[in-house]
């Protein structure tokens, strides 16, 4: 039941939706209308196949993590390895998907935003891949912080804008994007990073990033035989965690869980509202102005949340929690001592959460995290508290 | 006859707008009065919002300024209030979606009626979202009119649409892109105009990138109404406040000297 949401007009029950200019609704019909024709087209599919495959280096493996579980004494610990995707996260999954679609529609601008750097390295990487422009919106105070990524985008070709609009941070980006495609919606793409803005992103980057979850599908398979007991992900945007929930929602032995950053926990803490396109639970005041977050994590510092996560914690298939930073800390130094692997800050929230999660759980269970990033890039920041 | 309508029944609709509490409430409310002596027949009050997507920077400056005093959309309720005592010009609301949704959009529409705002434009949200909200105004068989946007890049269809929808006015938006100053008044007005008047005879108000008496008199040829934002609110930022009714009496007799 779950599988065929959103409905045609992108509403995931109250939730989703466009809620856009005007000006919007013609070109985000128009990439509706090639998506959907795409999707299924035979020599579309091959291509994304192949470049995941061969440029992203796909399939990435589900590592059965041997030390980690024990040092919990619990439950078997699979650790879903998108780190180890070119430009190390799973964002490039959904940028050589969206991208694939621009060359198809023709458009050689492409446009977007990003927070820590991560969205904004994998579209400039892409984009060089495939040739095409690329402007990526960055708020002023992500520029100051993120230094290195943003000379990495340069580097690969594109220009960075600092945004100086707002809080300056992730939230103006997308605002500053939206704006840009609002001024030129006829030569434009905007790649958008996450699940969330107006439909058909919410629904066209969680079925780019699902890929994530129908190898761990078949992976976990392989080793045990069954499904897995538990899902953990974390939740900022929420395509990660989508990526791997979606193949496994109307699985109903299969218990989910999103961790939230504790300072920027829209579902955990927010209220229903609209921001950038789409109708969620949004971090506000009582009057209804967006909040300002933080977290110790630039990729899951945004005051909003996909609206299909949304919709998952109303009707209450997924379970949302949250991890703060001393957690996510403690998660990043875990799991390096352990396994040695450096996970980003953003899936550290996971693996922290699996302190609490493996008391109650058997060795006769299993549990799948998706390990979204690599942890290089926050190498820094973490030296500051150790 | 609502308000709005009985401005449009009379000559060219002049609608300047200000950011409510920029950058006080207590300017905003004189503005109100001296923009209407100098000959502005509605004014549109933009309610504060930390994210105003469709406004460039001039008027996100405003909202910023005015959320510096923080400015609700309860304030901007009592101000309504106020200004109701001395006069009865047409008051229209430009506000994000969001607003609404956190005020809860029955009580919005309530209060909207109860203090006397004339029409609604939220920028953020096309026909197709308003579901839930149509229902509400049929319910209380409200007065307020619903002010829906056309754009450069809408169809036929979507126009068809719209205008149906759009109560009070339809507001055009004169080229692609944000709110703000632009050189050259879009070529395209003439055009959407007539594609507008295919499908209804509801006035035509046409707003973003008006900002001088001489693309306001070109806009007028076209359209029913100009609304001109930011060029007023940049008078504002520079705290020149005598300015803004000498620059809205030149607007106005620019459009009557067509």
């Amino acid at each position: 039941m779950l599988i065929n949401l959103p409905d045609k007009t992108g509403h995931f029950g109250e939730f989703g939706g466009r809620y856009v200019p005007e000006t919007l609704i013609l070109p985000l019909d128009q990439l509706t209308e090639a998506y959907i024709k795409y999707k299924e087209d035979t020599e579309f599919k091959q291509e994304l196949e192949y470049y995941l495959e061969h440029y992203a280096g796909r399939p990435t493996p589900l590592y059965f993590a041997k030390r980690l579980t024990e040092y919990f004494g619990g439950p078997k610990i699979y650790l879903k390895r998108e780190d180890l995707c070119h430009t190390g996260a799973h964002k490039i999954n959904n940028v050589i998907g969206q991208l694939l679609l621009a060359k198809r529609m023709g458009k050689k601008r492409i446009i977007a935003e990003t927070g820590a750097g991560q969205h904004g390295v994998a579209t400039a990487t892409g984009c060089a891949l495939f040739g095409l422009e690329c402007i990526v919106y960055m708020g002023e105070v992500d520029v100051a912080r993120q230094a290195l990524n943003v000379f990495r985008m340069q580097l690969l070709g594109a220009k960075v804008v600092s945004v100086k609009s707002g809080s300056k941070t992730l939230k103006d980006a997308i605002n500053e994007t939206l704006r840009d495609w609002m001024a030129n919606p006829n030569d434009t793409f905007y790649c958008l990073g996450s699940c969330v803005g107006p439909h058909p992103y919410p629904m066209m980057v969680r079925d780019f990033q699902s890929v994530i979850g129908r190898e761990a599908k078949g992976q976990h398979f392989d080793f045990e035989g069954k499904e897995p007991d538990y899902l953990v992900a974390c939740v900022g945007g929420g395509s990660n965690s989508i990526g791997l929930f979606y193949p496994f929602l109307n699985d109903p032995e299969v218990e989910i869980i999103g961790v939230e950053a504790e300072g920027a926990a829209s579902l955990c803490k927010g209220s229903v509202g609209v921001l950038h396109g789409s109708k969620t639970y949004v971090l506000q005041t009582k009057t209804g102005q967006i909040k300002d977050t933080h977290s110790i994590s630039a990729g899951l510092d945004y005051s909003a949340v996909g609206p299909e996560h949304s919709y998952l914690k109303d009707i209450g298939r997924v379970q949302y929690v949250t991890a703060n930073d001393k957690d996510a800390l403690w998660g990043f130094n875990i799991l390096s001592q352990t396994e040695g692997i450096i996970p980003a800050l953003e899936s550290s929230h996971a693996i922290a959460y699996l302190k609490k999660l493996t008391k109650n759980l058997n060795k006769n269970q299993s549990v799948i995290v998706c390990l979204s990033g690599r942890g290089d890039k926050d190498i820094d920041e973490a030296r500051k508290y150790v | 006859m609502s308000r709005i309508a009985q401005a449009f029944s009379k000559r060219k609709v002049l609608i300047p707008f200000i950011a409510a509490g920029d950058p006080s409430l207590k300017i905003t409310e004189k503005l109100v009065y001296e923009m209407e002596k100098a000959g502005a027949d509605i004014i549109e009050l933009g309610i504060p919002f930390s994210d105003p997507l469709a406004d460039g920077p001039i008027i996100q400056a405003a909202h910023l300024r005015a959320l510096m005093n923080n400015i609700s959309l309860r304030d901007v309720f009592a101000l309504v209030l106020k200004v109701r005592k001395r006069t009865s010009i047409p008051l229209v609301f430009m506000l994000s979606d969001n607003l609404i949704e956190k005020y809860g959009a029955k009580k919005f529409y309530d209060d909207c009626l109860r203090f006397g705002v004339d029409g609604v434009i939220v920028p953020d949200l096309p026909p197709e979202e308003q579901g839930k909200m149509l229902k509400i105004r049929e319910k209380e068989k409200t007065k307020i009119d619903e002010i829906f946007l056309v754009a450069p890049t809408s169809s036929d269809e979507r126009i068809r649409m719209i205008s149906e929808a759009s109560s009070g006015f339809i507001y055009l938006i004169s080229a692609t892109g944000i709110t703000g100053k632009r050189a050259k008044l879009s070529d395209q007005i003439k055009e959407i105009v007539s594609r507008i008047r295919k499908h209804t005879k509801k006035p035509i108000a046409v707003g973003f990138g008006i900002s001088n008496p001489d693309q306001a008199a070109e806009a007028a040829q076209y359209a029913d109404g100009v609304i001109v934002g930011s060029a007023i609110v940049e008078l504002i930022a520079k705290k020149q406040f005598a300015k803004v009714s000498k620059f809205v009496s030149s607007l106005r007799k620019a459009i009557d000297a067509r």
